[in-house]
């Protein structure tokens, strides 16, 4: 497997606050990475530079091993993008919304946004301003997945979106990846989302890389345990991403559940949502 | 890319033992157990995770590790496939396996003062109930 994204020491002052901070990452072929973390993290800023829609202070990014400033046009025939609050124009139709996206793209296929405009149940007649939010989001999907991209980027495409669309959603994103040599790569912070479809977590708290990982692990290396406070002993204690002292015990997430096993009896031990990973870094 | 044919793998998300381990433990003991044959197709990468419910960068994992300790080939665009040779390897691995768990034991007996007679008997009668 190859790496269709390089993202390497971007870093990005806002009126002097650091918007980003030396935020370095991979992604696979093959996988669909979930880029998560609390509003205000930095998710979009970091999507903006990787399509060249801003520029960070320093960095560099790599899409298809290819440096983006030098082959901007030939990367990006390449890409998908999706995002939250449309670039959708309000006034036309989906055809006429069609029609000058597609030009822009050498290798779009009329056939594939038929069949993606039938299965969403679109009308190309239909304009934009009348479609509900689910389906807009299955036009901007319908237009990004139909000229034969590699990588689909997409920023909170799920926000707002009832539970049925959303997993419609996974489902074209799963299946997209199911190809040879396709990524998907989308931030959120509707975290279930990425509990069954995502390969790789990436979250960025603060403008900083918090946790970079194979979802698998982790999920393995992470537990959430509960027990009598007794057991916090000084040493204990340092095995916590996160601690919380309750009336009649502890309840928290570790990064060393072998540890915890290992020093601390009776105890109860119970597998994390991705959320309460999320959660326990955030703003730490 | 053909598709492999499917393999009996199953994931505890209970287990102590990291999912990448468990797929590999079961791919061998598919292999040794003849289920998977030298030459044949696994499932790809993403089938495998899609199948066990885990990610493509878990089953990757366990693939290349499977690869570096020769129980399969990966071949470029065409998919990974059982080694040759392997099963010498499989069973060598498996009676060391055999011969450390009889050491631990006798480790134990000797702790406790078990004699050789009696642990003569012991392991008749385990042959016994094995034979039955």
């Amino acid at each position: 497997m190859e790496y269709l994204l390089e993202v390497d020491g971007l870093n990005k002052t806002f009126k002097g606050k650091k918007a980003l901070d030396n935020v370095s990452f991979r992604i696979f072929e093959g996988c669909i990475t979930g880029f998560i973390g609390v509003n205000g993290a930095g998710k979009t800023t970091t999507i903006k530079s990787i399509l060249g829609l801003n520029f960070p202070d320093s960095g560099e990014i790599k899409i298809f091993g290819k440096c983006l400033k030098d082959n901007e046009k030939e990367i990006k025939d390449r890409i998908g993008i999706v995002f939250d609050n449309g670039y959708l124009y309000e006034d036309l139709s989906i055809e006429e919304m069609k029609k000058i996206i597609a030009p822009a793209y050498s290798r779009w296929d009329e056939n594939v946004f038929r069949s993606y405009l039938e299965r969403f149940n679109l009308e190309k007649k239909q304009k934009i301003k009348t479609l509900s939010k689910g389906m807009k989001m299955k036009c901007a999907l319908a237009l990004a997945l139909s000229h034969h991209a590699d990588l689909l980027i997409m920023d909170e495409p799920t926000s707002g979106l009832d539970p049925k669309i959303r997993k419609q959603l996974l489902e074209i994103i799963k299946e997209f990846v199911s190809e040879d040599g396709k990524s998907a790569f989308f931030s959120t912070h509707i975290t279930n989302d990425l509990e069954k479809t995502a390969d790789q977590i990436i979250m960025l708290d603060q403008g900083k890389i918090l946790i970079d990982e194979d979802k698998d692990v982790l999920l393995e290396k992470h537990a959430l345990v509960k027990g009598d406070k007794s057991l916090l002993t000084h040493d204990c204690r340092k095995l916590f991403v996160s601690l919380e002292e309750k009336g009649f015990g502890f309840e928290g997430l570790t990064n060393n559940r072998a540890a915890v096993r290992n020093s601390m009896k009776d105890i109860i031990m119970e597998k994390p949502l991705i959320e309460d990973i999320m959660i326990a870094y955030a703003g730490r | 890319m053909e598709e492999g044919r499917s393999v009996k793998v199953i994931i505890s998300n209970n287990s102590e033992v990291p999912i990448y381990q468990q797929i590999k433990n079961q791919i061998k003991d598919e292999i040794l157990k003849g289920n998977l044959t030298d030459g044949e197709l696994l499932p790809s990468i993403r089938h495998l995770a899609n199948e066990t419910g885990v990610s493509v960068l878990t089953s990757k994992r366990a693939y290349d590790e499977l690869g570096q300790e020769g129980y399969i080939n990966g071949v470029q665009g065409r998919g990974f496939f059982v080694a040759a040779q392997n099963m010498d390897m499989l069973r060598e691995g498996k009676i060391k396996e055999v011969e450390n768990k009889f050491s631990e034991a006798l480790k134990i007996a000797e702790m406790i003062d078990i004699s050789n007679e009696d642990l003569k008997t012991m392991f008749e009668i385990l042959l016994q109930d094995k034979g039955r």
